[in-house]
């Protein structure tokens, strides 16, 4: 039995080693010079601490990486609380609301869960470059605002809303709306910031498409900014991996401070999906 | 989904007193002002975009979003006739066939180790989830700069020379072993690994611990009987979803492609290494040939609700006890 316990542990120690790897380059490479960093043999860690690859990260006027990061908290911090805010006002409609249009409003929404995101990406290029959409803010931010799969899960939760708690807010004199607004919204503030977190996750790492429409370098977001780093004919190596490394804090940080939300969020999305 | 659904807003209506006619109109106004911003954004942005992108594919559409130059079915025959598509198509076919068992593998042995600990359960559930937070590019840079650069003190080489191997690999540029599918392959396994793990520990806490108990009375001790017999079994479910999962997200494949082989508009994408998604990539922004570009989209569109219709054909066969519990 024991024995059993101290393999278990040395086998989750050995894969863990690996899962850490990564996070430790990416520090060490941040914190080296160009010098060091560019040398022929392995160094556990500088020999002495360098924060030039920061400065040269926020130094270099072909990408602005200040402004792509504040692109990416603006995009992040606006769509995720605004696209589960859709996916709940729509979710309670669906649940909660007895229309004759409900079901095909239903089927409407759940039909485009279909189709996999990534790969329509020209269909929509197409719409959002009509619209005038390359090269804004509303471009980058307004096409991702529609989860057919949040309204799905918000449904979900809504149809098992205890019809009490509403009966109570009717007798209050609360219409439909006041119903959502007041009592069900407030209560569902658990779902709320599970999907929400998950979306200001996924906003923030979205590539694909801030690379389509944000052209300009004035709508680069931080992984696009990244992305041009990665690929220039001379990579300035503590720069690029200073810049990696101040993009994944925030998300390292919301990983660690919120992962009850996230793990719930991901057990809603992953099991359902 | 589709049979029970009528049941909802029917019983809703019994429930009132009849003829209160004036008490719809509120009713409709409020269904209308939650459901139109999700309606309307998902007409514009869903349908509307797959409507046109469906004609645009009927089009002679270059430099151009608009309709009226049509040649039939030209695009699509031009697509199909590319052999770089058709290469696209087998790439990702192969990295699907790597990737999704792999992943599976590993994200159901880390639920299962994890598991089974006593102290640290959440420290080890943390440090393996914590990738999730990257994203991919961050992923493909470390990847291609730091562990698997070709430089003799990257990480993989460094381990190589300590094995014996003196000469610097070049992982990202070596075609002939084609070193580069492990550089692919290990960034998004490190990338997804633990969101695929915690859906799988989520499965597992689920087991009722009296099954356990059960199977050791009636004599399976071993590890890997209690696993073959009922945490498999049990698990079933959500392997399920986790598969699905993995393959519509292996399809669309882009970032660490694009990153690590450096596929961008330059034109110095490598043809052994270029995704689907990579290749519209390149059609659409690179070409502006926005109307082979939709038909590609078409093409990759149904290949994953095949696959997936598929995969869920699989899995339909002989559902147990999960979902009853």
């Amino acid at each position: 039995m024991r024995r059993r316990h101290l393999g278990s542990y040395v086998a989750v120690i050995v894969f863990a080693v690996p899962f850490l790897l990564p996070f430790y380059l990416l520090i060490r490479n941040a914190l080296m010079s160009k010098r060091e960093l560019g040398s022929l043999d392995w160094h556990w860690w500088p020999e002495t601490i360098s924060f030039q690859g920061f400065a040269d990260a926020f130094g270099n006027d072909a990408v602005p990486l200040a402004h792509a990061l504040w692109n990416s908290a603006l995009i992040a911090t606006i769509s995720a609380p605004l696209s589960t805010l859709l996916a709940s006002m729509a979710g309670y409609a669906l649940a909660r609301i007895p229309v004759a249009a409900s079901k095909p409003v239903f089927f409407f929404i759940i039909a485009t869960m279909m189709v996999p995101g990534a790969a329509t990406f020209i269909p929509t290029f197409v719409v959002v470059g009509s619209l005038g959409g390359v090269n804004t803010l509303w471009g980058l931010i307004v096409p991702g605002l529609f989860s057919a799969f949040a309204v799905l899960l918000f449904r979900g939760f809504y149809l098992r809303f205890p019809r009490e708690l509403e009966d109570a807010g009717r007798v209050d004199g609360l219409g439909h709306l006041g119903l959502y607004g007041r009592l069900a919204l407030p209560n569902s503030g658990a779902l709320f910031a599970s999907l929400g977190i998950l979306s200001f996750i996924e906003h923030w790492n979205a590539f694909l498409w801030p690379l389509v429409i944000g052209q300009d370098p004035e709508f680069w977001t931080v992984q696009v900014a990244l992305s041009t780093n990665l690929n220039q004919q001379a990579v300035n190596l503590p720069a690029l991996f200073a810049g990696a490394l101040v993009a994944i804090l925030p998300l390292v940080a919301l990983f660690l401070i919120a992962q009850r939300w996230i793990v719930r969020g991901v057990l809603l999305t992953g099991i359902k999906g | 989904m589709t049979t029970t659904a009528p049941a909802r807003p029917a019983a809703g209506r019994s429930r009132r007193p009849s003829g209160r006619r004036a008490a719809r109109w509120p009713a409709w106004r409020a269904f209308l002002l939650l459901t139109l911003p999700m309606v309307a954004g998902l007409f514009v942005f869903k349908y509307v975009a797959i409507g046109w992108g469906f004609l645009l594919s009927f089009n002679d559409a270059r430099g151009t979003i608009a309709l009226g130059d049509w040649n039939g079915l030209d695009n699509y025959r031009r697509l199909l006739g590319d052999p770089a598509f058709t290469r696209s198509l087998v790439t990702i076919l192969l990295f699907t066939l790597f990737i999704v068992p792999v992943t599976f593998a590993l994200s159901l042995g880390l639920a299962v180790l994890v598991n089974r600990l006593r102290r640290g359960r959440a420290l080890f559930r943390t440090t393996f989830f914590i990738p999730a937070a990257v994203s991919y590019v961050v992923g493909a840079l470390v990847w291609k700069m730091s562990l698997f650069s070709g430089t003799p003190s990257g990480v993989a080489n460094s381990l190589a020379y300590l094995l014996g191997h003196d000469d610097a690999i070049g992982w990202v540029a070596a075609v002939d072993p084609p070193l580069y599918w492990i550089v692919l392959v290990t960034v998004r396994l490190w990338l997804q690994t633990g969101f695929y793990m915690i859906l799988f520990l989520a499965g597992i806490q689920q087991i009722p611990a009296q099954l356990y108990e059960a199977a050791r009375v009636d004599g399976a001790e071993s590890e890997g009987r209690l696993f073959r017999h009922i945490t498999w079994p049990m698990l079933r479910n959500t392997s399920v979803a986790v598969v699905l999962l993995l393959i519509i997200n292996a399809f669309q494949a882009f970032d660490e492609f694009y990153n690590i082989l450096a596929s961008n508009l330059s034109g110095l994408g490598r043809a052994d290494g270029r995704t689907p998604l990579i290749y519209l990539f390149q059609t659409a922004l690179g070409e502006q040939n926005y109307g082979a570009g939709s038909a590609g989209a078409f093409v990759v569109t149904m290949l994953i609700v095949v696959f997936t219709l598929l995969q869920g054909r699989f899995a339909g066969f002989g559902r147990t006890a999960e979902e009853e519990g």
